[in-house]
């Protein structure tokens, strides 16, 4: 095994320990707790009456708007990382295109901010 | 040994959760498998030793796209009994969707065989994968490097125009008009007499 993957041996160890605990917290009830289920039990609860409606219900839209531009900014991050590991050897035309691209984006954040889009009601 | 086990491991929880995507009953359910398919196939590329492009899938991918899809199950507000009903009117084209997929990827699987069994190397010797990308993604891909700004900059325009629309009759917050409020726009002073009250 090459000495980059040994580095990532405690990720696969961490990843193993929260698998163990994790089933094991999901498989204890289930084997040790105490169950007497009847109808009243097993039903909906919803703060003492009876449930009035599906939990399935329809989303505003806008909270979608939100996260895509969470996704979009996100992703512009991203593609910024690499250039600070390598801001030394890409150069001024490196960093010429790195503006450009903010350019882009901040035309696009000009745009949400001027629509509104960033704006709660 | 580790590696090999890893990789088994991985591939198979991979491969498994992309079928039961598409085979649990429960769209959210199928978001689900669809986080732990993404979570696997970071596995995958750590194996590669492209670090960098694994944690990027999990903070892309898990982190936003996976909300997203979230967002649009719910959204829809599905009928499951309804929905089942038209499958068969689909199959045409989801067929053709799935043939191209198949294509490309046969495509992938060609062009392995055609060059020798080689594979990308995702890190040199001494630099990291995030280096090797930054050498050359500012450099001999800026073009595409714009041009994935432009990509962005289309999404969020689209999300914009798709999604925002003025309501009436809401409140908003202005913060200028609200700080700038002063005494004597903001309140009024009233001499109340004895036994009459403000009205």
């Amino acid at each position: 095994m090459s000495e980059f993957l040994l580095d990532y041996l405690p990720v696969l160890i961490l990843l193993g320990i929260a698998t163990a605990f994790s089933l094991a917290l999901l498989l204890a009830p289930a084997i040790i707790a105490p169950k007497s289920a009847d109808t009243e039990k097993l039903s909906t609860y919803e703060c003492g009456f009876n449930a009035f409606d599906d939990s399935r219900m329809k989303f505003d839209v806008r909270f979608y708007l939100v996260a895509i531009l969470f996704i979009i900014f996100d992703i512009e991050v991203a593609f910024l990382f690499p250039y600070a590991v390598s801001l030394d050897q890409v150069g001024f035309w490196g960093w010429f295109v790195v503006m450009i691209f903010l350019a882009e984006l901040a035309v696009g954040l000009a745009y949400a901010w001027k629509l509104g889009a960033l704006d709660w009601e | 040994m580790l590696t090999v086990i890893s990789f088994y491991l991985l591939a198979f929880v991979a491969v498994a959760a992309a079928f039961m995507v598409i085979a649990a009953r429960n769209p959210v359910h199928s978001v689900m498998y669809l986080i732990l398919t993404f979570f696997s196939a970071a596995g995958l590329f750590i194996l590669m030793g492209a670090e960098f492009l694994a944690l990027l899938l999990v903070m892309v991918y898990v982190g936003a796209v996976a909300v997203l899809f979230l967002f649009v199950v719910m959204m829809l507000d599905v009928d499951f009994v309804e929905m089942k009903q038209g499958f068969l009117n689909n199959i045409g084209f989801g067929l053709l969707v799935a043939g191209i997929l198949l294509l490309e990827m046969l495509m992938v699987g060609a062009t392995y065989v055609w060059k020798d069994g080689s594979t990308v190397v995702a890190r040199g010797d001494e630099v990291s994968n995030i280096e090797a990308f930054g050498r050359v993604l500012y450099t001999d891909y800026a073009g595409v490097f714009e041009a994935a700004g432009f990509v962005l900059l289309v999404a969020m325009i689209g999300a914009i125009v798709l999604t925002l629309r003025d309501r009436d009759g809401v409140r908003k917050q202005d913060a200028m008009s609200q700080m700038s409020r002063t005494k004597e726009t903001g309140m009024e002073m009233v001499d109340i007499e004895p036994g009459h009250g403000v009205g």
